[in-house]
């Protein structure tokens, strides 16, 4: 017994968008998991399990919604397994689905995460009250501006930081056909222009509320070796790893989390990276909120702590950076919540795999995908690679 | 596979209330106790994982206060499925696989009595067809118990006599909600509820909460004398929808049955999550059980049933009676979903 290689073999996503009215939950689902499953050049009957992963099942309104799914995802007489890990949850779910295989238990596995944020008002479900519990009013940017204030007082980032960051992701967003904003006349006045949301934040440096599905294609490394031979580069899991640290704990920096360290620590550990910023070519993290970009890059040890926002204003990060971060455009430019974890480590193998279209980067070897949720204390983070781990 | 068992086992006293506790405050002893048995705290654990769902505790990310109270600092390896903590267990199984952790904590809870429980559960169903029909739990298994008796396959009498059986084994369960020594005729002569169901047929609604912790091989055997070994687990899933089904029978059961290698040995104990009294039969059938084996010693689903915790507390009385000797091999199920839906399917033996 011992760890079986994985590799992702297939990537579909939806177009992304604020009301995809013309689809049902089911049919968002299978938008997304039909074109993974083309591009693995597989049918439904080839899969062995369905790992599915969404946030909180306020969102649509439907209780445990895997089970009415069922069929629609061709999970009869299938395992079929449902992920909730807050806002990592897509990305925790790639790696559950991922360890079915390397545990030696199955040899192809569909996961799909997703959120349909138009049934309902994600801001106030979030902001439920609950007796002798911290409200969480008016949702996660009321949550995180003090973190990102924190932050700016300790880097002594100048203010237009995040409004770069902004720019740059629905920049890139416009390359991304899948993308829920083009923005075509975005420009960093526009953005500096916006209204004040929760200070610092601005609307421009905002994620929006996206209805949208991503889908990935696990194979073994037998399923893997067919899909290259057959000139179909694979994404080969290179590490995986979760945290989870409390909500509230005075032990807790929710600038510069503990489990978000360990977590970019123990997935550079198992892909064999030592110098994250010279060992990894492209990344995809989840930044909801502007100044996020600069926290990560410091919390995922791509920067020292303060220096974080240096290499965002140095352009980095940009497409044709040397670290370009979230080439896809981001959460910034979608945000299906549940499934917006998996965008990242979706497009981490794109990357990999040569398949981004117009926000590829050149000759990515080795790409992380990052995804984070609750109050900055869940982590899932993945490496994948051109190479065999 | 690797060699894991289940080495501890704990949960709270089923109430069909507890107002005065909070979740997390409901859940704590079944954790403590659980990680106490075999002498441990969170730092010995390798990963953790939980089941629970928002819908009962009524707020988003629900599962977070509790996993506050398990006290994941410095920060853990830890899961959640939106599942019953069965599954949160299977989880745990395939991440004990890889090799590179050796315990893991599993827990699950549910409080039902802020709802009402039949309702809420009709928001599983589908939104756009059936949602809309409100059609509850209890009418849905009703029109199951109807198939079943139509089929030939069971009587009402073979119902009662489950009934009967499971609440006078519950009088031995010190955790159990509903117990007592009444025949099978008494349950007969009393009205129907949701024909062809009576009270009696369904089980309780139940605020609970349960803990196992399970261990990898050698330290498995260096924490309790004889660990209750995972032989097989599997799960397979059925379409929601009942038209799509023959409900008569368990296929998703049967196939996770044979996966899990029921048929390779004796089976001395079954501890079947049957919320519904011809639940257990239909299961009963699907996992090709004989009568030489015990089924529901605890009262199983009918004497205390703690959403997204009924299943894990499956696997939990059963591993409590391969460990203290009273079994040697045996089965525990779980459900999820209208009329069986959903199945999982774990078989646990003892060292010789």
């Amino acid at each position: 017994m011992g760890k079986e290689r994985v590799a992702v073999v297939g990537i579909g996503q939806t177009k992304h968008e604020a009301t995809r009215g013309d689809v049902s939950v089911a049919g968002l689902l299978r938008e997304a998991a039909g074109r993974a499953l083309a591009d693995a050049e597989m049918t439904w009957s080839d899969v062995d399990a369905v790992v599915i992963g969404k946030a909180p099942d306020f969102f649509e309104g439907v209780m445990m919604p895997e089970l009415f799914l069922a069929d629609a995802l061709g999970c009869t007489g299938k395992p079929m397994f449902r992920v909730h890990t807050a806002g990592s949850v897509g990305g925790s779910t790639a790696i559950v689905a991922s360890q079915l295989i390397s545990a030696g238990i199955h040899e192809r596995v569909l996961t799909v995460a997703f959120e349909k944020q138009s049934e309902s008002e994600a801001m106030w479900a979030l902001s439920l009250p609950i007796p002798f519990t911290p409200p969480l009013h008016a949702g996660a940017g009321g949550y995180f501006a003090p973190h990102v204030r924190s932050y700016i007082r300790r880097s002594k980032a100048p203010d237009h930081i995040g409004m770069l960051v902004a720019l740059k992701d629905r920049q890139n967003g416009l390359k991304n056909p899948y993308a829920h904003l083009h923005e075509h006349d975005i420009s960093f006045d526009s953005i500096k222009d916006s209204m004040m949301l929760w200070d610092p934040i601005r609307y421009a440096e905002t994620c929006p509320s996206s209805d949208g599905a991503c889908a990935l294609v696990l194979g073994s490394e037998k399923v893997a070796d067919e899909a290259a031979a057959q000139g179909r580069q694979p994404a080969w899991i290179q590490g995986t790893a979760m945290r989870s640290e409390p909500t509230l704990s005075a032990e807790r920096d929710t600038v510069l989390p503990l489990g978000g360290a360990l977590c970019a620590a123990d997935v550079y550990k198992q892909a064999g990276i030592t110098n994250p910023r010279k060992d990894v070519d492209a990344v995809e993290m989840y930044v909801p909120f502007s100044w996020f970009e600069p926290m990560w890059l410091e919390n995922l040890g791509f920067a020292e702590p303060g220096e974080g926002w240096k290499m965002t204003e140095a352009g980095a990060t940009a497409l044709d950076g040397d670290l370009p971060v979230n080439m896809s455009g981001g959460v910034l430019c979608t945000n299906p919540i549940g499934a917006s974890g998996m965008l990242r480590f979706g497009e981490a193998a794109m990357q990999v795999r040569g398949t981004a279209g117009e926000h590829q980067v050149d000759s990515v070897r080795k790409a992380v995908g990052h995804a984070y949720g609750g109050g900055s204390q869940f982590f899932a983070m993945w490496v994948v690679g051109k190479d065999k781990p | 596979m690797r060699d894991i068992a289940v080495i501890s086992f704990a949960q709270t006293p089923a109430r069909r209330s507890v107002p005065e506790l909070n979740e997390v405050e409901m859940l704590m002893p079944a954790v403590h106790d659980a990680l106490t048995q075999v002498d441990m705290t969170i730092d010995d654990i390798g990963f953790t994982c939980s089941g629970s769902t928002d819908y009962l505790a009524g707020t988003a990310f629900s599962f977070v206060s509790t996993l506050d109270a398990v006290g994941p600092w410095p920060p853990i390896q830890e899961s959640h499925v939106e599942m019953d903590g069965a599954w949160a267990l299977y989880e745990a199984w395939v991440k004990l696989q890889l090799g590179e952790i050796d315990t893991a904590l599993v827990y699950a809870y549910a409080k039902s009595s802020p709802g009402d429980l039949p309702m809420v559960l009709t928001r599983q169903l589908d939104p756009i067809t059936v949602g809309p029909l409100w059609a509850d739990s209890v009418s849905l298994a009703a029109l199951q118990a109807r198939a079943l008796l139509d089929s030939g396959k069971a009587t009402e009498a073979d119902m009662a006599e489950v009934v009967a059986r499971s609440r006078k084994d519950a009088l031995g369960n010190p955790n159990a909600q509903l117990a007592w020594d009444r025949s099978a005729d008494d349950h007969l002569a009393t009205e129907y509820h949701i024909a062809p169901l009576r009270k009696g047929d369904c089980a309780p609604i139940t605020d609970g909460a349960a803990a196992i912790v399970l261990a990898a091989g050698d330290v498995a055997r260096s924490k309790v004398k004889r660990p209750a070994w995972i032989r097989g687990i599997d799960h397979r899933v059925e379409p929601i929808h009942l038209g799509l089904r023959d409900l008569t029978v368990s296929e998703s059961t049967k196939i996770a049955a044979g996966k899990a290698g029921v048929a390779d040995g004796k089976v001395d104990i079954a501890e079947l999550h049957a919320p519904f009294s011809h639940q257990e039969l239909i299961l009963k059938e699907a996992l090709g059980l004989g009568d030489d084996t015990t089924i529901n010693p605890s009262g199983g689903a009918l004497a205390a049933n703690a959403m997204m915790t009924a299943g894990l507390i499956r696997i939990g009385e059963l591993a409590t009676r391969i460990s203290n000797g009273e079994a040697d091999r045996g089965v525990a199920h779980a459900t999820s979903g209208p009329c069986l839906q959903q199945n999982l399917v774990t078989v646990l033996e003892g060292e010789a």
